[in-house]
């Protein structure tokens, strides 16, 4: 249970049989589905790994799944691995997002998301921007009108340099025309002491996922400004930050990419798989208990979307002086 | 007496039979993940996490806290007999506690971990079940600015392991920090002293430092000098178990301990280090046998921070319980087993859950007890392994620090660095510079410098932050208290004699 890793040695060796095997059997007679999940056990993608597993579990989809965990610098560990040692197996994915993709922009690596190939889009978080609950600022509005008189006075917490949160207040300092770079961002290791800053009152704002926040927001500790989400959600009190006025929309994304390498009948076989899965009441299920939205794309329309953020992202963190 | 009925309420929960299994299977396999390094509580409840489909919430959460618990508790054992700290909060534990195994007072080591940790643990969770909401609205209240002052009244501590000559000791500690600062930096996301090495953008794992230095090092040493004669191990000498001068210079230690660990523990950036640092600290210098630290081991030293550290792990479930905030890794981890019962932890956990939350406070005390009738009767058979002639001994041991090293991220990478870092500690072993400043170093430097600049971000630069907050200036004046203290002290007393 501990060695997933020399479970994985084994796996590689059993690998070989499906691969022959594959031009006979059916499409969907996926017998073992290998995850690959640059991140340690317990973070989003890892849960998002998990929830893939169980989903395929429990609708048959698969006989088996295993997840083996590289956890490392946001992915920029674990893709160099992903891309060479996985090549061309075309039973596995890897779970990766949005995350890995300004990881490896502000690490200067030379490697990007798209050597992979991108299967689907699966899952978003949205992010919010709260303050505590006897802030002064009431409205975005407020919070922006203090973020362009002086940035400096404006403390913003959130996860580490460059990470979703760092990028949505450079994004919207951009947007009111105050330079990212001056924008005040405090980074915590993680939302827990991100979300303990907020609650003591030590800083002015925060941005982080909604579902860090959401307990805190419903017993009246926390204010949410404004959501990062395309439309009004139910249950959040809260605008847009289009409704805000502020022409910004952001999703913190995760879905699966398969190996490059990999034959276009794996690929189909992938694709189908992952068709199955999301249209499956399960998955629906599962995003739902966990804040997911869902964010069902495929193949090229995918890939279109991972290429458009790619740009989009590694514009602001130039900007923020990160890339 | 709310709180009270509560906890009988949560008691018969706990004391189901189920339940009750649950707590022994916890306690057993934390205890076991806590002897060997590398896996540490958070990677094992990580790794179990796929029970929360088939297990109701109760007893989850119960294996869960027995796992958090026993680990804390084993942790001590390798600390004390092979010098290897299975997780970072018992690393302050082997520096006596190693001492003493060697000079024949491994039973005795090993006891006063227990009981102490016992008596933390129990006193933590009283504090856990009727402080909770006081301890969090005053440990929320300290800022990243309150915390850098925190980080340098800890770092006085160094000077009560500095050694002999203050220079290799100052040398080891920047060691340390420099070792510290290897990674991505939070702050900018720009990598620091990776010398571009993927593997590095997260940093040296300080298991990886404290095993290579104490338990890889000190085999090299002995390796190099073998049949010399010098420092051989005395199995044991006197009884098995405490003396009664024992006794009386654990119990000062062990509720000293706890009032570091709780309270720190409770600290959304506390941790479970600094609480046995300021032990140790405190406990070298309130003994009354100050000669025999870092020589045979006083027991103070190995007391003090084991009460610290297993009182921090009850401090880190305050903020958890009651506001749903994970201030450490296990924590969050646990929390995110909450999420997938559709619980959702935060402030109203506490009346929403109100079965749930009382039920594992009341199979932590269950489990305290647990831990204590387990591992009172191993001593016995630990102190057994001491008897084992050196050169099987110390193989032993490579294999066992290696092993667990692999253990953490099954990163050959980890590997190289171990025995890296262990040669670098038999060379300041063999020229004599002291080694836990290093591990001091690691754990403090980068936390101090992540604290102090978002206190600037968050001052806008302003330096009078540290001085115009009230906590923050009691800290420090602290802080100077204990490094100027005791000279002025004596300075004082030499001239009116």
């Amino acid at each position: 249970m501990i060695d997933r890793r020399s479970l994985m040695l084994g796996a590689a060796a059993f690998g070989a049989a499906p691969m022959l095997m594959s031009g006979t059997a059916e499409a969907q007679a996926i017998d073992m589905l290998k995850i690959f999940c640059p991140a340690a056990p317990g973070g989003g993608w890892d849960q998002t790994s998990r929830t893939i597993e169980q989903v395929l579990r429990t609708t048959n989809l698969v006989k088996g799944v295993q997840v083996t965990n590289v956890p490392g610098a946001g992915g920029a560990v674990g893709l160099p691995q992903f891309l060479n040692n996985w090549k061309g197996q075309g039973n596995s994915l890897m779970v990766a997002g949005m995350v890995m993709v300004g990881s490896l922009l502000a690490n200067k690596s030379p490697l990007r998301i798209s050597q992979t190939i991108p299967v689907a889009g699966l899952t978003g978080e949205f992010e919010a921007i709260v303050v505590p609950a006897e802030s002064k600022f009431k409205t975005l509005k407020d919070f922006a009108d203090a973020l362009k008189a002086d940035p400096s006075k404006v403390p913003v917490a959130g996860g580490s340099a460059g990470g979703t949160d760092h990028i949505l207040l450079g994004m919207i300092a951009k947007e009111l025309g105050v330079s990212p770079a001056k924008a005040s961002y405090v980074a915590f290791a993680g939302g827990g002491p991100a979300l303990a800053a907020l609650l003591g009152n030590q800083v002015a704002a925060g941005i982080s996922g909604y579902g860090e926040f959401s307990e805190q927001v419903k017993a009246g500790k926390l204010r949410v400004l404004a959501i990062s989400a395309d439309k009004r959600q139910d249950g959040i009190d809260a605008p847009t930050m289009k409704e805000a006025g502020i022409n910004l929309e952001l999703f913190n994304w995760r879905g699966v990419f398969a190996p490059p390498g990999v034959s276009a009948a794996d690929l189909a076989a992938m694709t189908d798989l992952m068709k199955k899965m999301t249209a499956s009441k399960e998955w629906s299920d599962a995003c739902k208990q966990r804040d997911w939205t869902q964010t069902t794309m495929f193949g090229d329309d995918y890939k279109k979307f991972v290429d458009n953020e790619n740009t989009r992202i590694e514009a602001i963190l130039k900007d923020l002086g990160l890339a | 007496m709310e709180g009270f009925h509560s906890l009988l309420n949560g008691f018969a929960i706990a004391l189901t039979p189920i339940n009750l299994m649950w707590c022994l299977v916890g306690t057993t396999l934390g205890t076991a993940i806590g002897v060997l390094p590398g896996l540490g509580p958070a990677l094992t409840i990580a790794l179990l996490l796929p029970i929360t489909f088939k297990v109701e919430p109760t007893a989850a959460f119960i294996l869960f806290a027995g796992i958090y618990y026993g680990a804390m508790y084993g942790g001590s054992t390798t600390s004390i007999l092979l010098n290897t700290p299975g997780e970072s909060a018992s690393i302050v534990t082997s520096m006596e506690g190693n001492k003493m195994a060697r000079n024949g007072r491994a039973g005795a080591a090993l006891a006063t971990a227990a009981i102490g940790s016992f008596v933390a643990g129990t006193l933590g969770t009283l504090g856990l079940a009727f402080l909770a909401p006081i301890v969090v609205d005053w440990a929320l209240k300290f800022g990243p600015a309150d915390y850098f002052s925190l980080m340098l009244l800890a770092f006085v501590t160094v000077s009560a392991v500095l050694g002999s000559s203050a220079i290799r000791g100052l040398a080891a500690l920047f060691f340390g920090i420099w070792l510290g600062l290897i990674g991505i930096d939070l702050q900018t996301g720009q990598a620091r002293f990776t010398f571009g090495l993927q593997e590095l953008l997260d940093g040296i794992n300080v298991i990886v430092v404290a095993v290579g230095l104490f338990a890889v090092g000190e085999t090299f040493y002995m390796a190099s000098r073998a049949h010399t004669g010098e420092d051989e191990i005395t199995p044991l000498k006197g009884s098995l178990m405490m003396t009664k001068t024992e006794w009386k210079r654990s119990i000062g230690p062990w509720l000293r301990g706890t009032l570091f660990g709780f309270p720190i523990g409770a600290m959304p950036a506390g941790g479970a280090e600094i609480p046995t640092f300021l032990s140790y600290y405190t406990e070298r210098k309130l003994s009354k046998y100050p000669e025999e630290f870092g020589t045979v081991g006083a027991i103070e030293g190995v007391a003090g921070p084991e009460a610290a550290n297993n009182a921090s792990a009850a401090g880190v479930l305050v903020p958890m319980l009651t506001l749903g905030l994970p201030t450490s890794a296990t924590s969050a981890i646990m929390l995110s087993a909450f999420q997938s019962y559709g619980i959702n932890p935060g402030p109203l956990l506490l009346t929403s859950q109100a079965n749930l939350v009382w039920g594992l406070i009341a199979s932590l005390f269950i489990g305290n007890v647990m831990l204590l009738v387990l591992n009172l009767p191993l001593i016995g058979l630990w102190v057994k392994m001491l008897k084992i002639p050196a050169p099987q001994l110390y193989a032993g041991i490579l294999v066992f620090a290696t092993i667990g090293t692999y253990g953490i991220t099954q990163s050959p990478i980890d590997l190289v660095m171990l025995y890296l870092i262990g040669g670098v500690g038999y060379f300041m072993r063999r020229y004599d510079f002291p080694t836990a400043p290093v591990i001091i170093g690691m754990i403090l430097g980068p936390l101090a410098e992540q604290n102090f600049r978002q206190a600037m971000t968050i001052s806008a630069g302003d330096w009078t932050v540290f001085f115009t907050r009230p906590l923050s200036l009691t800290i420090l004046i602290l802080a100077a208290l204990a490094l100027m203290g005791p000279k002025l002290y004596s300075l004082a007393t030499r001239k009116t004699a």
